[in-house]
Protein backbone atom coordinates (compact mmCIF):
# COMPACT_ATOMS: atom_id res chain seq x y z
CA UNK A 1 0.00 0.00 0.00
CA UNK A 2 1.30 3.72 -0.27
CA UNK A 3 -0.15 6.37 1.92
CA UNK A 4 0.81 10.12 0.48
CA UNK A 5 0.82 13.18 3.19
CA UNK A 6 0.48 16.27 1.87
CA UNK A 7 1.86 18.98 3.99
CA UNK A 8 2.68 22.96 4.43
CA UNK A 9 5.94 24.66 5.24
CA UNK A 10 4.73 27.68 7.29
CA UNK A 11 6.52 30.85 8.92
CA UNK A 12 6.97 30.42 12.32
CA UNK A 13 6.42 33.05 14.83
CA UNK A 14 3.76 36.02 14.65
CA UNK A 15 2.75 36.12 11.31
CA UNK A 16 3.10 39.57 8.99
CA UNK A 17 1.70 40.60 5.71
CA UNK A 18 3.42 41.69 3.43
CA UNK A 19 1.96 45.70 2.15
CA UNK A 20 2.94 44.92 -1.37
CA UNK A 21 1.54 41.87 -2.21
CA UNK A 22 -0.82 41.86 0.61
CA UNK A 23 0.59 38.13 0.93
CA UNK A 24 1.77 36.47 3.64
CA UNK A 25 5.45 37.23 4.71
CA UNK A 26 7.33 34.12 3.63
CA UNK A 27 10.29 35.25 4.07
CA UNK A 28 11.67 34.47 7.69
CA UNK A 29 11.87 31.17 9.18
CA UNK A 30 9.48 28.25 8.90
CA UNK A 31 7.90 25.36 10.00
CA UNK A 32 5.80 22.16 9.78
CA UNK A 33 2.64 23.11 10.01
CA UNK A 34 1.44 21.53 13.67
CA UNK A 35 -1.78 19.94 12.24
CA UNK A 36 0.09 18.47 9.69
CA UNK A 37 1.92 16.32 11.86
CA UNK A 38 -1.40 14.33 13.15
CA UNK A 39 -1.48 13.35 9.44
CA UNK A 40 2.04 12.44 9.13
CA UNK A 41 1.74 10.48 12.74
CA UNK A 42 -1.33 8.46 11.46
CA UNK A 43 0.27 7.50 8.29
CA UNK A 44 3.03 5.86 9.77
CA UNK A 45 1.39 4.71 12.62
CA UNK A 46 -0.87 2.83 9.77
CA UNK A 47 2.10 1.68 8.28
CA UNK A 48 3.81 -0.02 11.28
CA UNK A 49 5.84 -2.70 10.33
CA UNK A 50 4.54 -2.88 6.45
CA UNK A 51 5.74 -2.10 3.69
CA UNK A 52 3.77 0.06 3.07
CA UNK A 53 5.49 3.45 1.77
CA UNK A 54 4.61 7.05 3.30
CA UNK A 55 5.72 9.47 0.90
CA UNK A 56 5.15 13.20 2.16
CA UNK A 57 4.08 15.95 -0.39
CA UNK A 58 4.58 19.81 -0.78
CA UNK A 59 3.89 22.75 -2.24
CA UNK A 60 5.75 25.86 -1.40
CA UNK A 61 9.24 27.66 -1.85
CA UNK A 62 12.03 25.95 -1.80
CA UNK A 63 12.44 26.09 2.08
CA UNK A 64 9.44 23.69 2.42
CA UNK A 65 12.32 21.03 2.23
CA UNK A 66 12.82 21.71 5.98
CA UNK A 67 9.67 20.84 6.35
CA UNK A 68 9.34 17.42 3.98
CA UNK A 69 12.90 16.74 6.05
CA UNK A 70 11.54 16.76 9.69
CA UNK A 71 8.40 14.30 8.13
CA UNK A 72 11.57 11.81 6.90
CA UNK A 73 12.75 12.58 10.29
CA UNK A 74 9.50 11.21 12.06
CA UNK A 75 9.36 8.24 9.59
CA UNK A 76 8.35 9.08 6.26
CA UNK A 77 10.05 7.04 3.28
CA UNK A 78 10.19 9.54 0.76
CA UNK A 79 9.62 12.89 -0.02
CA UNK A 80 8.21 15.08 -3.05
CA UNK A 81 8.34 18.95 -3.35
CA UNK A 82 6.82 20.96 -5.94
CA UNK A 83 8.41 24.53 -6.07
CA UNK A 84 8.29 26.99 -8.86
CA UNK A 85 8.71 31.24 -8.52
CA UNK A 86 5.13 30.64 -10.70
CA UNK A 87 3.42 29.76 -7.43
CA UNK A 88 3.80 32.33 -5.58
CA UNK A 89 0.18 34.12 -4.69
CA UNK A 90 -1.74 30.75 -5.86
CA UNK A 91 -5.68 30.44 -4.30
CA UNK A 92 -7.14 27.33 -3.91
CA UNK A 93 -8.12 26.70 -7.15
CA UNK A 94 -4.27 27.02 -8.13
CA UNK A 95 -2.93 25.36 -5.18
CA UNK A 96 -5.38 21.91 -5.40
CA UNK A 97 -4.48 21.21 -9.51
CA UNK A 98 -0.80 21.33 -8.43
CA UNK A 99 -1.07 19.04 -5.74
CA UNK A 100 -3.57 17.06 -7.74
CA UNK A 101 -0.91 16.90 -10.39
CA UNK A 102 1.47 15.84 -8.40
CA UNK A 103 -0.59 13.08 -6.26
CA UNK A 104 -1.94 11.92 -9.75
CA UNK A 105 1.52 10.88 -10.52
CA UNK A 106 1.92 8.90 -6.52
CA UNK A 107 -1.34 6.87 -7.05
CA UNK A 108 -1.43 6.43 -3.63
CA UNK A 109 -3.78 4.69 -2.18
CA UNK A 110 -4.52 6.84 0.46
CA UNK A 111 -3.68 10.42 0.60
CA UNK A 112 -4.36 12.75 4.30
CA UNK A 113 -4.09 15.83 5.37
CA UNK A 114 -4.04 17.57 8.47
CA UNK A 115 -7.03 19.64 9.63
CA UNK A 116 -5.80 23.14 8.78
CA UNK A 117 -3.13 25.35 8.11
CA UNK A 118 -2.14 27.45 11.24
CA UNK A 119 -1.01 29.98 9.03
CA UNK A 120 -3.88 30.77 6.45
CA UNK A 121 -6.33 29.30 9.08
CA UNK A 122 -7.83 26.95 5.94
CA UNK A 123 -9.69 23.85 6.72
CA UNK A 124 -10.66 23.03 2.87
CA UNK A 125 -7.84 22.20 0.68
CA UNK A 126 -8.32 18.33 0.79
CA UNK A 127 -12.14 18.50 -0.60
CA UNK A 128 -10.89 20.30 -3.30
CA UNK A 129 -7.61 18.14 -4.19
CA UNK A 130 -10.02 15.18 -3.94
CA UNK A 131 -12.78 16.89 -6.24
CA UNK A 132 -9.50 16.73 -8.82
CA UNK A 133 -8.38 13.70 -8.07
CA UNK A 134 -12.03 12.33 -8.77
CA UNK A 135 -11.79 10.38 -5.45
CA UNK A 136 -14.06 10.02 -2.37
CA UNK A 137 -12.86 12.17 0.68
CA UNK A 138 -13.57 12.27 4.39
CA UNK A 139 -12.69 15.13 6.73
CA UNK A 140 -12.49 15.26 10.21
CA UNK A 141 -11.29 12.04 11.16
CA UNK A 142 -11.01 11.55 14.99
CA UNK A 143 -10.19 7.55 14.40
CA UNK A 144 -9.43 5.79 11.15
CA UNK A 145 -8.20 2.25 10.24
CA UNK A 146 -8.07 0.45 7.13
CA UNK A 147 -9.17 -2.91 6.44
CA UNK A 148 -9.85 -5.04 3.17
CA UNK A 149 -9.31 -1.96 0.24
CA UNK A 150 -12.19 0.05 2.44
CA UNK A 151 -10.96 2.92 4.97
CA UNK A 152 -13.06 3.48 8.19
CA UNK A 153 -13.37 6.43 9.78
CA UNK A 154 -14.87 7.93 12.55
CA UNK A 155 -15.83 12.30 11.64
CA UNK A 156 -15.94 14.65 14.52
CA UNK A 157 -18.96 17.00 13.55
CA UNK A 158 -21.01 20.05 15.03
CA UNK A 159 -23.55 16.91 16.09
CA UNK A 160 -21.31 14.02 17.18
CA UNK A 161 -19.83 11.43 15.21
CA UNK A 162 -20.49 10.20 11.83
CA UNK A 163 -18.83 6.56 10.84
CA UNK A 164 -18.32 6.86 7.26
CA UNK A 165 -16.39 3.87 4.85
CA UNK A 166 -15.16 4.60 1.36
CA UNK A 167 -13.04 1.85 -0.56
CA UNK A 168 -9.91 2.79 -1.41
CA UNK A 169 -8.40 4.91 -3.37
CA UNK A 170 -9.53 7.85 -0.77
CA UNK A 171 -8.66 11.24 0.14
CA UNK A 172 -9.30 11.82 4.42
CA UNK A 173 -8.10 14.99 6.79
CA UNK A 174 -7.73 14.04 10.06
CA UNK A 175 -8.60 15.82 13.40
CA UNK A 176 -5.83 17.03 15.55
CA UNK A 177 -7.15 14.98 18.26
CA UNK A 178 -6.70 11.61 16.49
CA UNK A 179 -3.45 11.22 18.07
CA UNK A 180 -0.23 12.48 19.80
CA UNK A 181 2.27 13.16 16.93
CA UNK A 182 5.89 11.37 17.83
CA UNK A 183 9.01 13.95 18.18
CA UNK A 184 11.95 12.70 15.51
CA UNK A 185 14.67 10.58 16.90
CA UNK A 186 18.39 11.11 16.64
CA UNK A 187 18.50 8.52 14.46
CA UNK A 188 15.66 9.38 12.39
CA UNK A 189 16.90 12.79 12.20
CA UNK A 190 20.86 11.34 10.71
CA UNK A 191 18.48 9.15 8.36
CA UNK A 192 15.97 11.44 6.82
CA UNK A 193 19.47 13.15 4.91
CA UNK A 194 19.87 9.87 3.09
CA UNK A 195 15.95 9.24 1.90
CA UNK A 196 14.82 9.91 -1.04
CA UNK A 197 13.83 13.24 -1.92
CA UNK A 198 12.33 14.54 -5.28
CA UNK A 199 11.72 18.27 -6.50
CA UNK A 200 9.56 19.06 -8.79
CA UNK A 201 8.87 21.76 -10.93
CA UNK A 202 5.61 22.94 -12.35
CA UNK A 203 6.72 22.07 -16.48
CA UNK A 204 7.63 18.32 -14.57
CA UNK A 205 3.73 18.31 -13.17
CA UNK A 206 2.39 19.43 -16.86
CA UNK A 207 0.88 22.31 -15.11
CA UNK A 208 0.86 25.76 -17.02
CA UNK A 209 2.55 28.72 -15.36
CA UNK A 210 -0.85 30.74 -16.23
CA UNK A 211 -3.25 28.42 -14.05
CA UNK A 212 -1.40 29.00 -11.20
CA UNK A 213 0.13 31.49 -9.04
CA UNK A 214 -1.88 34.81 -9.12
CA UNK A 215 -2.24 34.58 -12.47
CA UNK A 216 -3.89 31.55 -12.12
CA UNK A 217 -6.21 32.09 -8.98
CA UNK A 218 -9.48 33.13 -8.92
CA UNK A 219 -9.43 34.97 -5.62
CA UNK A 220 -7.60 38.39 -4.68
CA UNK A 221 -6.62 40.75 -1.60
CA UNK A 222 -7.99 43.97 -2.63
CA UNK A 223 -7.08 46.09 0.92
CA UNK A 224 -5.74 45.23 4.34
CA UNK A 225 -7.38 47.22 7.08
CA UNK A 226 -7.96 47.52 10.83
CA UNK A 227 -10.47 45.56 12.79
CA UNK A 228 -13.16 48.00 14.24
CA UNK A 229 -11.09 48.50 17.76
CA UNK A 230 -13.53 47.24 20.96
CA UNK A 231 -15.08 49.84 23.07
CA UNK A 232 -13.55 51.66 26.22
CA UNK A 233 -13.07 48.59 28.27
CA UNK A 234 -13.20 48.00 32.14
CA UNK A 235 -11.76 46.56 34.76
CA UNK A 236 -12.74 45.81 38.42
CA UNK A 237 -10.70 43.84 40.89
CA UNK A 238 -11.50 42.36 44.25
CA UNK A 239 -14.38 39.63 45.39
CA UNK A 240 -16.68 42.37 47.52
CA UNK A 241 -18.68 43.93 45.18
CA UNK A 242 -17.86 42.05 42.03
CA UNK A 243 -21.24 40.92 41.94
CA UNK A 244 -23.01 43.66 41.75
CA UNK A 245 -20.72 45.53 39.05
CA UNK A 246 -21.38 42.87 36.62
CA UNK A 247 -24.94 42.84 36.88
CA UNK A 248 -24.98 46.70 36.55
CA UNK A 249 -22.81 46.55 33.69
CA UNK A 250 -25.20 43.95 32.04
CA UNK A 251 -27.79 46.39 33.08
CA UNK A 252 -26.32 48.72 31.60
CA UNK A 253 -25.73 47.28 28.11
CA UNK A 254 -29.28 46.12 28.05
CA UNK A 255 -28.57 42.54 28.40
CA UNK A 256 -30.36 41.48 31.09
CA UNK B 1 -26.95 39.22 -9.38
CA UNK B 2 -28.01 35.85 -8.92
CA UNK B 3 -26.73 34.45 -5.44
CA UNK B 4 -27.60 31.16 -4.44
CA UNK B 5 -27.51 30.10 -0.74
CA UNK B 6 -26.54 26.75 0.56
CA UNK B 7 -28.97 25.94 3.47
CA UNK B 8 -28.01 22.81 6.05
CA UNK B 9 -30.39 20.99 8.30
CA UNK B 10 -29.86 19.05 11.16
CA UNK B 11 -33.01 16.41 11.69
CA UNK B 12 -35.75 18.99 10.68
CA UNK B 13 -34.51 22.33 11.51
CA UNK B 14 -32.45 24.84 9.67
CA UNK B 15 -29.16 25.80 10.94
CA UNK B 16 -29.50 29.07 12.10
CA UNK B 17 -26.17 30.35 10.64
CA UNK B 18 -27.16 29.40 6.80
CA UNK B 19 -30.83 31.38 7.25
CA UNK B 20 -28.54 34.02 8.53
CA UNK B 21 -26.73 33.86 5.02
CA UNK B 22 -29.84 33.80 3.71
CA UNK B 23 -31.22 36.65 5.20
CA UNK B 24 -27.63 38.80 4.20
CA UNK B 25 -28.32 37.33 0.73
CA UNK B 26 -31.67 39.12 0.82
CA UNK B 27 -30.21 42.36 1.06
CA UNK B 28 -27.67 41.81 -1.18
CA UNK B 29 -29.41 40.21 -4.11
CA UNK B 30 -32.29 42.97 -4.00
CA UNK B 31 -34.91 41.08 -3.01
CA UNK B 32 -33.73 37.81 -5.50
CA UNK B 33 -32.30 34.95 -3.93
CA UNK B 34 -32.50 31.14 -4.29
CA UNK B 35 -31.92 28.47 -1.78
CA UNK B 36 -30.85 24.95 -1.95
CA UNK B 37 -32.16 22.15 0.18
CA UNK B 38 -30.77 18.70 -0.34
CA UNK B 39 -31.74 15.56 1.44
CA UNK B 40 -34.79 13.25 2.01
CA UNK B 41 -37.80 14.85 2.85
CA UNK B 42 -36.04 18.18 3.04
CA UNK B 43 -39.41 20.08 0.78
CA UNK B 44 -40.88 20.78 4.08
CA UNK B 45 -38.53 23.10 5.18
CA UNK B 46 -39.01 25.28 2.14
CA UNK B 47 -41.62 27.94 3.67
CA UNK B 48 -38.97 29.00 6.41
CA UNK B 49 -36.57 29.74 4.02
CA UNK B 50 -39.21 31.96 2.18
CA UNK B 51 -39.33 33.88 5.40
CA UNK B 52 -35.47 34.57 5.71
CA UNK B 53 -35.50 35.70 1.99
CA UNK B 54 -34.97 32.93 -0.66
CA UNK B 55 -38.25 33.83 -3.64
CA UNK B 56 -37.16 30.30 -5.31
CA UNK B 57 -35.56 27.05 -3.05
CA UNK B 58 -34.58 24.81 -5.18
CA UNK B 59 -35.40 20.79 -4.08
CA UNK B 60 -32.95 18.06 -4.35
CA UNK B 61 -35.04 15.05 -2.71
CA UNK B 62 -33.61 11.69 -2.50
CA UNK B 63 -32.89 8.99 0.31
CA UNK B 64 -29.47 8.63 -0.96
CA UNK B 65 -28.67 12.29 -0.13
CA UNK B 66 -29.99 11.68 3.04
CA UNK B 67 -26.62 11.33 4.83
CA UNK B 68 -24.88 14.59 5.92
CA UNK B 69 -22.39 13.76 3.05
CA UNK B 70 -20.66 16.55 0.97
CA UNK B 71 -19.72 15.46 -2.54
CA UNK B 72 -23.12 14.29 -3.80
CA UNK B 73 -23.77 18.29 -2.57
CA UNK B 74 -21.56 19.24 -4.74
CA UNK B 75 -22.96 17.32 -7.93
CA UNK B 76 -26.33 19.26 -6.96
CA UNK B 77 -24.61 22.63 -6.36
CA UNK B 78 -22.69 22.14 -9.84
CA UNK B 79 -25.74 21.51 -11.90
CA UNK B 80 -27.77 24.46 -10.29
CA UNK B 81 -25.15 26.36 -10.62
CA UNK B 82 -25.12 25.78 -14.13
CA UNK B 83 -28.80 25.55 -15.22
CA UNK B 84 -29.51 28.69 -13.01
CA UNK B 85 -26.97 31.07 -14.00
CA UNK B 86 -26.16 31.41 -10.68
CA UNK B 87 -22.84 33.94 -10.01
CA UNK B 88 -22.66 33.84 -6.72
CA UNK B 89 -22.88 30.76 -4.14
CA UNK B 90 -22.67 31.54 -0.14
CA UNK B 91 -22.06 29.01 2.56
CA UNK B 92 -22.33 29.36 6.59
CA UNK B 93 -19.33 27.35 7.82
CA UNK B 94 -19.65 23.83 8.89
CA UNK B 95 -17.69 20.59 8.95
CA UNK B 96 -20.22 19.78 6.33
CA UNK B 97 -20.34 22.99 4.23
CA UNK B 98 -16.48 24.03 4.14
CA UNK B 99 -16.36 20.62 2.65
CA UNK B 100 -19.39 21.07 -0.09
CA UNK B 101 -17.77 25.00 -0.87
CA UNK B 102 -14.11 23.43 -1.48
CA UNK B 103 -15.11 20.53 -3.84
CA UNK B 104 -17.89 23.00 -5.59
CA UNK B 105 -14.94 25.65 -6.35
CA UNK B 106 -12.79 22.85 -8.14
CA UNK B 107 -15.42 21.41 -10.27
CA UNK B 108 -16.54 25.13 -10.95
CA UNK B 109 -12.71 25.96 -11.37
CA UNK B 110 -13.95 29.24 -8.89
CA UNK B 111 -12.57 31.55 -6.52
CA UNK B 112 -13.26 30.35 -2.69
CA UNK B 113 -12.97 32.84 -0.09
CA UNK B 114 -13.46 31.14 3.43
CA UNK B 115 -13.91 32.92 7.23
CA UNK B 116 -15.62 35.58 5.90
CA UNK B 117 -17.06 37.92 8.72
CA UNK B 118 -18.83 39.63 5.99
CA UNK B 119 -19.77 40.92 2.59
CA UNK B 120 -20.88 43.74 0.70
CA UNK B 121 -21.19 45.58 -2.54
CA UNK B 122 -18.61 48.08 -2.83
CA UNK B 123 -18.69 50.55 -6.41
CA UNK B 124 -20.55 47.32 -7.66
CA UNK B 125 -18.33 44.74 -7.05
CA UNK B 126 -19.00 42.05 -4.15
CA UNK B 127 -16.44 42.19 -1.53
CA UNK B 128 -15.90 39.90 1.47
CA UNK B 129 -14.24 40.79 4.73
CA UNK B 130 -11.90 38.80 6.16
CA UNK B 131 -10.19 38.98 9.66
CA UNK B 132 -6.57 37.42 9.07
CA UNK B 133 -3.94 37.10 11.63
CA UNK B 134 -5.57 36.21 14.45
CA UNK B 135 -8.17 38.91 13.57
CA UNK B 136 -5.23 41.82 13.72
CA UNK B 137 -5.83 42.50 10.27
CA UNK B 138 -8.71 42.70 8.48
CA UNK B 139 -8.80 41.97 4.74
CA UNK B 140 -11.18 43.22 1.65
CA UNK B 141 -10.91 40.48 -0.52
CA UNK B 142 -12.22 39.96 -4.55
CA UNK B 143 -13.38 37.36 -6.36
CA UNK B 144 -11.52 37.44 -9.92
CA UNK B 145 -14.15 35.01 -12.50
CA UNK B 146 -17.55 33.28 -11.39
CA UNK B 147 -19.22 32.26 -9.57
CA UNK B 148 -18.01 33.74 -6.29
CA UNK B 149 -17.56 30.79 -3.71
CA UNK B 150 -17.59 32.36 0.11
CA UNK B 151 -18.17 30.46 3.39
CA UNK B 152 -18.93 32.88 6.02
CA UNK B 153 -17.82 32.15 10.08
CA UNK B 154 -20.65 31.44 11.97
CA UNK B 155 -22.48 33.93 13.45
CA UNK B 156 -21.36 36.43 10.76
CA UNK B 157 -25.37 37.46 10.53
CA UNK B 158 -27.99 37.81 12.58
CA UNK B 159 -31.05 34.93 11.88
CA UNK B 160 -33.69 37.47 11.30
CA UNK B 161 -37.17 36.65 9.46
CA UNK B 162 -37.37 39.45 6.29
CA UNK B 163 -40.55 39.49 6.57
CA UNK B 164 -40.88 37.58 2.94
CA UNK B 165 -43.68 35.02 1.59
CA UNK B 166 -43.73 31.95 0.13
CA UNK B 167 -41.46 31.08 -2.25
CA UNK B 168 -40.99 29.38 -5.75
CA UNK B 169 -40.15 25.45 -5.00
CA UNK B 170 -38.28 23.75 -7.86
CA UNK B 171 -37.45 20.46 -8.04
CA UNK B 172 -33.93 19.33 -9.20
CA UNK B 173 -32.71 15.43 -10.16
CA UNK B 174 -29.53 15.08 -10.43
CA UNK B 175 -27.41 12.07 -11.69
CA UNK B 176 -24.17 11.03 -9.17
CA UNK B 177 -20.97 11.11 -10.02
CA UNK B 178 -19.25 8.15 -9.42
CA UNK B 179 -16.83 9.20 -6.68
CA UNK B 180 -19.38 11.13 -5.16
CA UNK B 181 -21.26 7.67 -4.01
CA UNK B 182 -17.88 6.28 -2.69
CA UNK B 183 -18.60 7.33 0.88
CA UNK B 184 -21.14 5.89 3.04
CA UNK B 185 -22.34 6.51 6.37
CA UNK B 186 -22.45 2.96 8.24
CA UNK B 187 -23.14 4.76 11.67
CA UNK B 188 -24.08 8.13 13.91
CA UNK B 189 -23.18 8.50 17.38
CA UNK B 190 -25.51 12.23 18.07
CA UNK B 191 -24.66 13.99 21.20
CA UNK B 192 -27.97 15.43 22.47
CA UNK B 193 -27.36 18.96 24.19
CA UNK B 194 -30.07 20.28 26.19
CA UNK B 195 -30.91 23.84 25.96
CA UNK B 196 -29.30 26.06 23.29
CA UNK B 197 -26.12 24.94 21.07
CA UNK B 198 -23.36 26.90 21.10
CA UNK B 199 -23.98 28.35 17.74
CA UNK B 200 -26.85 29.18 18.41
CA UNK B 201 -27.32 31.20 22.13
CA UNK B 202 -27.03 34.46 22.34
CA UNK B 203 -25.41 34.61 25.77
CA UNK B 204 -22.26 31.93 25.89
CA UNK B 205 -20.50 31.21 29.44
CA UNK B 206 -17.38 29.82 28.97
CA UNK B 207 -15.38 28.23 31.79
CA UNK B 208 -11.19 26.96 31.91
CA UNK B 209 -9.27 25.89 33.64
CA UNK B 210 -9.95 28.33 36.21
CA UNK B 211 -12.76 26.18 37.42
CA UNK B 212 -10.30 24.11 38.98
CA UNK B 213 -12.36 20.71 38.88
CA UNK B 214 -15.03 19.19 36.54
CA UNK B 215 -17.73 19.21 38.93
CA UNK B 216 -17.49 23.40 39.07
CA UNK B 217 -18.31 23.49 35.77
CA UNK B 218 -21.87 23.25 37.45
CA UNK B 219 -21.20 27.09 38.13
CA UNK B 220 -20.93 27.48 34.52
CA UNK B 221 -24.01 25.97 34.03
CA UNK B 222 -25.81 28.05 36.95
CA UNK B 223 -24.81 31.33 35.28
CA UNK B 224 -25.21 30.38 32.08
CA UNK B 225 -29.60 29.14 33.06
CA UNK B 226 -29.72 32.17 34.76
CA UNK B 227 -28.74 34.11 31.64
CA UNK B 228 -30.72 32.12 29.43
CA UNK B 229 -27.55 30.67 27.91
CA UNK B 230 -25.66 28.11 26.61
CA UNK B 231 -22.09 26.95 28.25
CA UNK B 232 -18.69 26.36 26.08
CA UNK B 233 -15.42 25.53 26.88
CA UNK B 234 -12.00 25.73 26.56
CA UNK B 235 -10.06 23.04 24.51
CA UNK B 236 -7.30 22.23 27.54
CA UNK B 237 -10.99 21.34 29.90
CA UNK B 238 -12.23 19.45 27.06
CA UNK B 239 -8.85 17.80 26.49
CA UNK B 240 -9.01 16.57 29.74
CA UNK B 241 -12.38 15.13 29.43
CA UNK B 242 -14.55 17.76 32.19
CA UNK B 243 -16.61 19.04 29.09
CA UNK B 244 -17.61 17.84 25.73
CA UNK B 245 -16.14 18.06 22.35
CA UNK B 246 -19.13 19.76 20.82
CA UNK B 247 -18.89 22.49 23.51
CA UNK B 248 -15.50 23.67 22.84
CA UNK B 249 -14.76 27.37 21.19
CA UNK B 250 -11.69 28.46 20.08
CA UNK B 251 -9.09 27.71 16.51
CA UNK B 252 -9.92 23.30 16.72
CA UNK B 253 -13.92 23.93 18.00
CA UNK B 254 -16.15 26.56 17.59
CA UNK B 255 -16.18 30.20 16.08
CA UNK B 256 -18.61 31.85 18.15
CA UNK B 257 -20.19 35.90 17.82
CA UNK B 258 -22.95 35.28 20.76
CA UNK B 259 -24.16 38.85 22.25
CA UNK B 260 -22.82 38.22 25.55
CA UNK B 261 -19.73 35.89 26.05
CA UNK B 262 -18.74 35.55 29.98
CA UNK B 263 -15.50 34.03 30.54
CA UNK B 264 -14.81 31.56 33.61
CA UNK B 265 -11.53 31.16 34.36
CA UNK B 266 -9.99 31.45 31.55
CA UNK B 267 -6.88 32.98 30.18
CA UNK B 268 -7.25 33.81 27.05
CA UNK B 269 -4.77 32.16 24.47
CA UNK B 270 -4.48 32.74 21.06
CA UNK B 271 -6.55 29.08 20.12
CA UNK B 272 -9.44 30.63 22.49
CA UNK B 273 -9.41 33.82 21.49
CA UNK B 274 -10.07 33.32 17.94
CA UNK B 275 -13.41 31.57 18.45
CA UNK B 276 -14.85 34.39 20.11
CA UNK B 277 -13.25 37.76 19.93
CA UNK B 278 -16.40 38.77 17.21
CA UNK B 279 -18.53 38.43 20.92
CA UNK B 280 -20.54 41.43 21.47
CA UNK B 281 -19.86 41.89 24.71
CA UNK B 282 -17.14 39.91 26.56
CA UNK B 283 -16.83 39.31 30.43
CA UNK B 284 -14.20 38.31 31.91
CA UNK B 285 -13.90 36.59 35.60
CA UNK B 286 -10.17 35.28 36.19
CA UNK B 287 -8.13 35.72 39.38
CA UNK B 288 -4.80 36.28 37.36
CA UNK B 289 -4.35 40.01 36.81
CA UNK B 290 -2.48 39.45 33.60
CA UNK B 291 -4.85 37.07 31.99
CA UNK B 292 -4.22 38.05 28.12
CA UNK B 293 -8.13 37.81 28.17
CA UNK B 294 -8.26 40.60 29.92
CA UNK B 295 -6.99 42.70 26.68
CA UNK B 296 -10.35 41.68 25.06
CA UNK B 297 -12.92 42.09 27.26
CA UNK B 298 -15.42 44.56 27.78
CA UNK B 299 -15.30 43.74 31.48
CA UNK B 300 -12.68 42.39 33.32
CA UNK B 301 -13.29 41.32 36.63
CA UNK B 302 -10.38 40.24 38.55
CA UNK B 303 -11.26 37.94 41.23
CA UNK B 304 -12.04 34.20 42.63
CA UNK B 305 -14.94 33.10 40.31
CA UNK B 306 -15.82 30.80 43.09
CA UNK B 307 -16.64 33.75 45.05
CA UNK B 308 -17.96 36.04 42.46
CA UNK B 309 -20.29 33.30 40.56
CA UNK B 310 -22.57 32.03 42.93
CA UNK B 311 -23.10 35.66 44.22
CA UNK B 312 -24.10 36.99 40.73
CA UNK B 313 -26.50 33.97 40.13
CA UNK B 314 -28.55 35.00 43.31
CA UNK B 315 -28.15 38.59 42.04
CA UNK B 316 -29.28 37.57 38.99
CA UNK B 317 -32.13 35.60 39.67
CA UNK B 318 -33.60 37.91 42.19
CA UNK B 319 -34.61 40.06 39.11
CA UNK B 320 -36.36 37.50 37.36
Amino acid sequence: MKIAVCVKHVPEGSSKLDPGSKRLDRSGEGALNQFDANAIEEALRLKGDSDTEVVVVSMGPEKAADSLRKALAMGADRAVLVTDDALAGSDLAATSKVLAAALERESADLVLFGQQSSDGDGAVLWAAVAERLRRPVISQAAELSIAGGTVHVKRQTEFGYDVIEAALPAVVSVSDAINEPRYPSLKGIMGAKKKPSETLSLSDLGVAAGEVGEAGSKTEVLALGSPPARGDARKIEGDANAAQAIVDFLAEKRLI
Amino acid sequence: MPILVFLEHHGNELQKGSLGVLAKAAQLGGGEVAAVLVGANVKALAAEAGTFGATTVHVAEDPSLEPPLPQARVDVLAKIVRDGGYDTVLFANSVLASDIASGLAARLDAGLNWDLADIALQDGKLVGKRPALQDSVLADVGWKTEPRIALFRSGSFDATPTGGGEPKVEDVAVELEEHSRGAKVVGQELEESSGPSIEDADVIVAGGRGLGSPDKFTLAEELARALGGAVGATRAVVDAGWYPYATQIGQTGKTVSPKLYVALGISGAIQHKVGMQSSNVIVAINKDANAPIFEFSDLGVVGDLHEIVPKLVELLNQRT
